[in-house]
């Protein structure tokens, strides 16, 4: 199917070298190019790195699509406190899977984005925090770092420079609330993952209420492509609220599931196209743009451009750009339900609307999973979610207030039914699966 | 509290190898996450005896450590069996199959209401979302990767691993016990890695931009 397509959309830029079985190792990355755009940069003041990364539009890989650049401008460079650089390397959205497997495939590109990101920052120290539950990024990271600091790129006069740095890998253990970045900051003092309100941003007072920048691994890693080509080279992709290029991580009932680069403006039909379309040729009954935390669209929506812009116009987000996509067999109730419970087991607790809300919902909902809901309750819940949403310190509560009126906005008949059938009688839970229940 | 009957002693020296943790960090109570991890490399869960330890080392109360270490679901409060498997169940694995192979896992390894096989070989659990996708279903074993997982394979595995069979997993370093993985989380052991970690969905799209290519 894919291959009658005239026009080849996919750029692989990020992900070019993926299947050299060597790029994971310094000499290997090497030899690809590898830490060239490090000798680039270096030659550069920071500010003219800070000011390249500004106008390349590139903008924040990790949810909320912050321009990169103005982020990093944003730390002051004057005054007696250290600089930090912390890498959100907490991939923990449902939906989400792109930062594990570049961490994975070319560790060495993340650190190479980190050293010129630190040195455009003018911090001494930088972080990465990795997701507790992904052991084998831990050990690749960490063995990267200890490469690079064996070859003279880590530590003291950075390649034969005056600039210094140290980098230190860090595990976490458990808890999506850390991919918050203040959270991830509490968490990574020593303290229980909890978001701190903002003002003051951690650009001012982050890291040990130090001036701290915190970047996406996705977004580091288009640092060094962005500093060996040019900010024109970049905005040469996508669209111009949306430069460059994405790993869109395609999940679900898609015939060949996986990472597909492309620049922005794809649309969810070619990215389909291109991973063989829908399982058995079914047919898309709803399909979510950039993780469980925005809200869903459907089959009317495949030719949205993706873009920041244009799915926002579309009443969603572009958030981590990992779509999801469920064909027609799938109970949207329990789907709907389980990320409610997700969001439930993952709230910290600190704010009352998130924590007392989420329990609420999900005790709801899980009644109509068993086709014992209640008509007046969808009133009800519609009325938890819009005080959760909006009512909390992160954005946590506003995504646990998004999956139910996004879903009733289209199937409100399936919540309809659910006060009558149990939502495994309407659909086999078989049929959704992806390989059959019994063996064969 | 008494420790459970199966929980192990610390060894004597924990506060010297604690304390080379603390040292990695300016700030050092930043050292607490991987201090954790690594009671549990020696215990299989985070024991009081452990709490003490760090906040011993880290010159905070006792109760500091232990509000940090229940915030996190991976500090266990209760001894974990020699292979920890987790089986996500949020929405996307949960309905292509995670739902069925932790349902037949229970029964097929007889656990109890804590997940516990009763020869203390196996802690099974449902965990939240992975964050792969691509590869759903997904379970881990001592936090080393699976994909697609089905009943039938689980099997596979579990029997491998009590026969005590090298078991890779999809992607990463072979399968060696819960408490063996947490010495990495405590960066505690660094190995180098041999082979790549890469597999067919990572390179899904590569693979059809290369194809194209040449034709």
């Amino acid at each position: 199917m894919a291959a009658k397509r005239s026009s080849q959309k996919l750029r692989p830029i990020i992900t070019e070298h993926w299947d050299d079985p060597n790029l994971f190792t310094l000499a290997g990355y090497q030899k690809v190019g590898g830490y060239k755009a490090l000798k680039a940069a270096l030659k550069k003041t920071p500010d003219q790195v800070i000011e390249l990364v500004k106008a390349s539009g590139l903008r924040g890989r990790g949810g909320a699509g912050f321009p990169t650049g103005m982020k990093w401008g944003f730390v002051p460079k004057k005054g007696d406190k250290p600089r930090y650089l912390v890498v959100n390397a907490d991939e923990s959205e449902p939906g989400a899977c792109k930062d594990v497997p570049l961490m994975l495939a070319d560790p060495h590109l993340l650190v190479e984005g980190v050293i010129i990101t630190s040195y455009a920052i003018e911090a001494k120290e930088a972080f990465i925090y990795i997701r507790g539950e992904v052991p084998e990024a831990v050990r690749r990271v960490s063995w990267a770092v200890k490469e690079a600091r064996e070859a003279g790129l880590i530590g003291r006069n950075v390649a034969g420079s005056d600039y210094s740095l140290e980098v230190t890998v860090h595990a976490g253990a458990g808890a999506y609330i850390c991919g918050e970045e203040t959270a991830l900051l509490d968490s990574l003092e020593g303290f229980r993952g909890q978001p701190r309100l903002k003002p003051p941003f951690p650009a001012v007072a982050g890291l040990y209420a130090a001036p701290t920048v915190i970047n996406n691994v996705e977004t580091i890693a288009n640092v060094p492509f962005i500093v060996t080509n040019g900010a024109e080279w970049f905005r040469g992709y996508g669209t111009e609220k949306s430069p460059g290029f994405k790993l869109w991580a395609v999940s679900g009932h898609v015939e060949r599931p996986g990472i597909y680069e492309a620049p922005f403006g794809i649309t969810m039909r070619e990215l389909l196209d291109y991973a063989g379309g829908v399982r058995y040729g079914r047919d898309v009954k709803f399909w979510i743009p950039g993780g469980s935390s925005v809200p869903m669209l459907t089959a009317e929506h495949l030719d949205i451009p993706l873009t920041y812009e244009d799915l926002a116009a579309a009443g969603t987000m572009l958030g981590t750009g990992t779509p999801m996509v469920f064909d027609t067999t799938t109970s949207v109730v329990k789907a709907v339900t389980r990320w409610l419970e997700f969001y439930k087991h993952e709230s910290c607790g600190k704010c009352t609307p998130c924590r007392e809300g989420t329990y609420w919902v999900v005790d709801i909902l899980q009644r109509f999973e068993q086709g014992d809901g209640k008509k007046t309750e969808l009133k009800l819940l519609d009325d938890l979610s819009n005080q959760i949403e909006g009512r909390s310190f992160c954005a946590l509560g506003d995504a646990a207030a998004t999956p139910f009126p996004a879903a009733m906005k289209y199937f409100a008949d399936e919540f309809d039914l659910a006060t009558k059938t149990p939502v495994d009688k309407t659909f086999d839970p078989a049929a959704t699966m992806l390989k059959s229940p019994v063996a064969v | 509290m008494t420790p459970p009957a199966n929980s192990v002693s610390l060894p004597n020296d924990i506060d010297k190898e604690l304390t080379t943790i603390a040292d990695r960090y300016t700030h050092r109570r930043s050292a607490i996450l991987p201090m954790l991890h690594l009671v549990q490399s020696y215990q299989g869960w985070v024991s009081p005896e452990g709490i003490e330890a760090c906040a011993r080392v880290l010159g905070i109360s006792p109760a500091e450590v232990s509000g940090v270490s229940t915030f996190y679901t991976m500090y266990r409060r209760r001894p974990c069996g020699k292979h920890l498997i987790g089986v996500c169940t949020t929405s996307l694995c949960g309905m292509l199959g995670g739902d069925a192979v932790l349902q037949d896992l229970r029964e097929y390894l007889s656990v109890d209401e804590n997940g516990d096989s009763p020869d203390g070989m196996f802690t099974v659990e449902h965990i939240e979302c992975q964050a792969a996708c691509s590869q759903a279903p997904v379970v881990t074993i001592d936090w080393e990767f699976f994909q697609y997982m089905t009943p039938w394979r689980m099997h596979e595995v579990v029997a491998d691993l009590r026969d005590g069979k090298e078991v890779k997993p999809d992607r990463g370093s072979t399968v060696r016990g819960f408490r063996e993985v947490e010495k990495v989380l405590a960066g505690m052991e660094l190995t180098e890695p041999t082979q790549p970690a890469v597999d067919d969905a990572m390179l899904a799209g590569l693979m059809v931009a290369k194809g194209k290519a040449k034709s």
